[in-house]
Parts: C-alpha cells; structure tokens; sequence
C-alpha cells in the first residue's frame, strides 16, 4: 500500500493548535476550559507526530505513538473531568482557589 | 542465567504492584497484609536484579516478545537498578507505616490508600526499566495520574485544589515533552535513547526538558508542588516528595549525559535553574507557618542540587559527579520519606502542624523529633550522612572543573537547610499535653528510613565506586 503524503501544513497546523491551546490552559480560569484546551494541544502534538513528508508506506511506528497518545490523553481527560466534578462539589465553584494558606 | 528468569525478575517491579492494585481493593479483609507482599516481591526482585547484574551488559526484555521500534524495550542498568532499589525500600516502609498509623490516624483512608500507592509504585518501576523516550512519556502519565490520586485522598476542598494544580501543570508539561518526542523520531527515526545517542537536535532537547522540568518541579516550574504534596496524607506525601518527583530528574540525566553528551550552553542553564531552586525553595521553607509546607518547599530546594550535576559531569570528573548526583538522589529519598512520615506524626499527635505550636513534642514522641533532627542532619549534609558523601563529590568536581562557583550554592543551600530545620527542633522543646499520644511502632519505622539515610554515607563505598565506573 502506497501511503498518502503528509506535507508540512499539517504539522504548522499543528503547532498552531498546540500554541493556542497551551495558552488558553494557562489563561482561562474555567477548569472545564483548561481540560479541553489541555486536550487540544495534546492534538495537536498528534499532527505533528502524523507529519510524513516523503509518501512512502504509513509509518507503523507514528501510528502507533497516535493511538498511544489518544489513549493516554482521554484517560487524563477522562480523570480531570471526574477531579473537576467533584471540586465543584466541594467548593461550589469550578475554580482554582488563589489562596492556600487560608 | 536463563533468558526466562531475567524476562520474570525485570516484569516483576512493574507486574507485582500493578496486580496488587488491581486486586486489593476487592479484598474485604487482608489489604495491608496483600499490598504488603507485594511490596516485599518488589523489593526481593530489585535485590536479585543487583546481585545478578553484569557490569558489561545490562539486562534487557522486549515485552510481550516484540522487539523495538514497535515493541517495547525495558532495561536495567546500574542507574535503573539503583532508582529501582531504593524507591522499593522507601516504598515498603512507607507502605509499613500506612498499615500501622493510619487505622488508628485516619482509619477512612486506611483501605483507600492502597489502589493509588500500589499503582504509583508500578509506574515508577516501569518508568526506571523504559528505554525509550515514547515509553517514559507514557509512565510519567501513569504516575502522574496516581501522584495526583494520593494527593486528593483527604478529600477536602484544598487536597482536590492542589490535586488539579498539579494535574493541570502536569498536563501542561507532558504536552510539550511529547512535541520534543515527536521532533525527536522525525530527526532521527528512533525514540530509543541509546539509539538517538549523540543525534539529539536541540529543540527536541530544550522541549523535552521543559516538560520534565514542569513534571519534576524543577524551579522556576515548582509552583504547584508545596500545595499539592502538603495536601496529600503522610504517606502518601513521603513518596510524593522522596520519590516521584525524582523520575524528572532520572531522566533528564539519561537526556542530557547519556543521549545529548555535548550540549554544554544547556547544562549551564540548568545548573542556573537548580541554584535558584536551592536559594529561593530554602528561603521559603525558613518563612512558612506550616511544617508539612516547610518539609515540602525543601524538596524543591533539594531538587536544585541535583540539576548541578550537569555542568560538573565532564571530562574525568564524570565520574564522581555523576555518582554524587545520583547518591544525593537516594539519601534526600531517604532523609524526605523519614520527614514526610513524621510530619504525619506530629498532625496526628498536635492535631495541626504549626511550627510555632509544636511544643511538648520532644518530650512526649522524642523519637519523631529525633527523626526530624536525623533527616535534617542529611539535607544539611553534615557527616556521616548520605548527603554529606555526595555533596563532597560535588564539590570535588566543583573546584575539579574549576566551576568553584557551584560550591557557593552547595555550601549556602547546607547552611540554610541547618536553619529551618533547627527552626523545626527548636520549637518542639518545652514541657505542653499533646491532643493524643502517638503510636510507638510507626514512629521507629520513620527513624529507620532516616537511621538509613545517615547510614548511606558509612556504606556509600562500593556502591559509589560502581556508579562511577557505570557514568556515561
């Protein structure tokens, strides 16, 4: 099977989304927006991962990181989702608390 | 030996706390006692694993019978096998004084400990035994997801606060470690680290770096440490501290001295990141009120020892620099676990852990205290403790490579540790009641670790002479 190429705009793509999903993790304070902007960027190292520049057969191996990666990233999500239900159980709110020394 | 006997003593570390997590929370009666087996399997597997080592190949297994690049390729060597050993002897007594003191400390989470303890302890096996840099990222995942398991167990309001700290940064950091993994396997076709030797490109480098020092709270990146490891309960906070946030360094040292051996300008930099981490986590330990916060901001003043390795590591002073990184790595495991646990005395005994209300303690549990003192005796690293041993090799190397500078930050870090940890004695002296008087038998387990971590440097000679000889 002769594979299809993968040309760099996929990766730039990528990046693009790594970048701006990393930002938005840092900067919105809704946790349920930090979890799924921690999600995207994790899709977006995936594309860079998928870059194949040559078109010769797939890559087992990048195939494999992929499926690896979504694995691990859904269980993260998955986990994060579970911690931020129960924090807004707790405190009410689906913040972070700034102060912890109170 | 027979290839199937290596194939079981490698799976063991990982096979037995995985199945152990995995069954003991059906249990109904018996958990200590089964978690507690396993624990010893681990830490018989990691004895044999040394006693049969061969200092001129390390020991290999291809899980599952697939071999690299789609299988996955464990290994020990001495550094693994040393990192192995040494979390399965913290891991043990940790595990020991959860099933003594917390039935009676904390008795709802005496049962729930287990799962997440038994499951980080599997994942940090795994991660000491992977070789390549697809296979660590998956078992920092895996510790991070059970590191952040032990810290929300309380379960109040800032424990599950600090838990999404820590795995927001973590998330964080593992996203940019996997971006410099996938530079990595485009640049050089391979995710192995022995492989890629010498090909490492510098961006792969830098990103993988910044992710691990993310992941190890390595200053400036160690905001969400002190939170997150003073939330969870002693034992869980013991390993947290002593072990886990080591795996970050562990393989940093494999990136940068055995797979990238030329990136000179970085090591400085990371040696500029660990001076600070010494300056700034000490100064904060001496201001905090709390001692669980103070035992936690001087882990990420040790942590910053370790990075001078780096720039010390070079030409025939290698050797001893190495060594000494990895040797401070155990007897700070050692000395924090010992800390860790008896924190988690004093919050049992007092009722709180306020420094300035510590009173009564050196009279009515003077083994705890004593414990505190022992510890703090290795983190200042006087003689004849673990750190002492190290740090003289650190220094060696200082002066050696004529990097005396580096030597100002060890000595300054020693001094400032013998303050906050003298702050600690200090206040627990006078005569007060305490809330409740704490149990013997765990208290001698948290002076063990602590005995051991004084110990590691009367005994540090073979060990320290075949990490100097294993150095890359």
């Amino acid at each position: 099977m002769s594979g299809a190429e993968v040309p760099l705009a996929y990766a730039l793509v990528g990046m693009v989304v790594l970048v701006r999903a990393l930002y938005a993790l840092f900067v919105r304070p809704h946790l349920l927006h930090k979890l799924v902007a921690g999600n995207l960027a994790a899709s977006g190292v995936f594309l860079v991962i998928t870059y194949a520049p040559d078109g010769g057969p797939p890559d087992p191996v990048a195939q494999a990181l992929v499926l690896t990666g979504i694995v691990v990233s859904v269980a993260v999500t998955a986990y994060g989702a579970a911690l931020l239900a129960r924090l807004n159980e707790t405190s009410g709110k689906p913040y972070l608390e700034h102060d912890h020394e109170a | 030996m027979s290839g199937a006997v290596a194939s079981w003593l490698l799976a063991a570390p990982v096979a037995l706390p995985l199945g152990a997590g995995l069954i003991v929370p059906l249990l109904r009666r018996g958990r200590s006692l089964a978690a507690l087996a396993a624990g010893a399997g681990v830490v018989a597997a990691a004895l044999l694993l040394l006693a049969v080592r061969d200092p001129d190949g390390a020991m290999e297994l291809a899980v599952g019978g697939w071999s690299p690049p789609l299988g996955i390729r464990w290994r020990a060597d001495l550094l693994a096998i040393t990192f192995l050993l040494s979390t399965a002897v913290i891991a043990l007594t940790v595990a020991l004084f959860a099933a003594l003191h917390l039935p009676r400390a904390e008795p709802a989470l005496a049962g729930r400990l287990w799962a997440p303890l038994l499951f980080l302890w599997s994942a940090l096996n795994a991660l000491y035994l992977s070789a390549d840099v697809f296979n660590l990222y998956v078992t920092l995942e895996l510790l991070t997801l059970a590191a952040v398991m032990l810290v929300t167990l309380e379960g109040e309001r800032q424990a599950l606060d600090g838990a999404m700290r820590y795995l927001l940064v973590a998330l964080a950091g593992s996203t940019v470690y996997l971006l410099g993994v996938a530079l990595l396997y485009h640049a050089t076709g391979t995710l192995d680290l022995t492989l890629a030797a010498g090909a490492v490109p510098g961006a792969a480098l830098a990103l993988m770096t910044v992710g691990l020092m993310a992941k190890g709270a390595l200053f400036p990146l160690h905001g969400w440490l002190p939170p997150a490891h003073a939330a969870a309960p002693a034992p869980g906070s013991a390993l947290l501290s002593a072990v886990v946030v080591k795996s970050a360094f562990y393989i940093l040292l494999r990136l940068w001295l055995e797979a990238a051996p030329d990136e000179h300008a970085g090591r400085m930099l990371l040696a500029a990141c660990g001076t600070g981490a010494v300056l700034w986590g000490s100064l904060l330990a001496l201001t905090q009120k709390r001692l669980k916060l103070l035992v936690a901001y001087s882990t990420v003043a040790q942590l910053g020892y370790l990075l001078l390795v780096f720039p010390l590591a070079v030409g025939s002073w290698s050797g001893p620099a190495y060594a000494g990184a990895v040797w401070l790595a155990v007897s700070h495991g050692l000395a924090k676990a010992a800390m860790f646990l008896a924190a988690g005395t004093v919050m049992h005994a007092l009722g709180h852990d306020r420094i300035a209300e510590l009173r009564g303690l050196a009279h009515h549990a003077p083994v705890t205290m004593l414990t505190l003192a022992l510890a703090g005796v290795t983190l200042m690293g006087l003689p004849p403790s673990g750190g002492f041993v190290a740090k003289w090799l650190l220094l060696s190397a200082a002066f050696g490579t004529g990097q005396w500078f580096w030597a100002l930050v060890l000595l300054a870090g020693g001094l400032l540790a013998a303050v906050y940890t003298f702050r600690v004695i200090g206040a627990g002296f006078g005569e007060a009641a305490l809330a409740r008087v704490p149990r013997r038998a765990p208290q001698w387990l948290a002076f063990a670790l602590a005995t051991a971590a004084l110990l590691a440097g009367v005994v540090a000679e073979l060990p320290l002479r075949q990490l100097q000889e294993a150095a890359p």
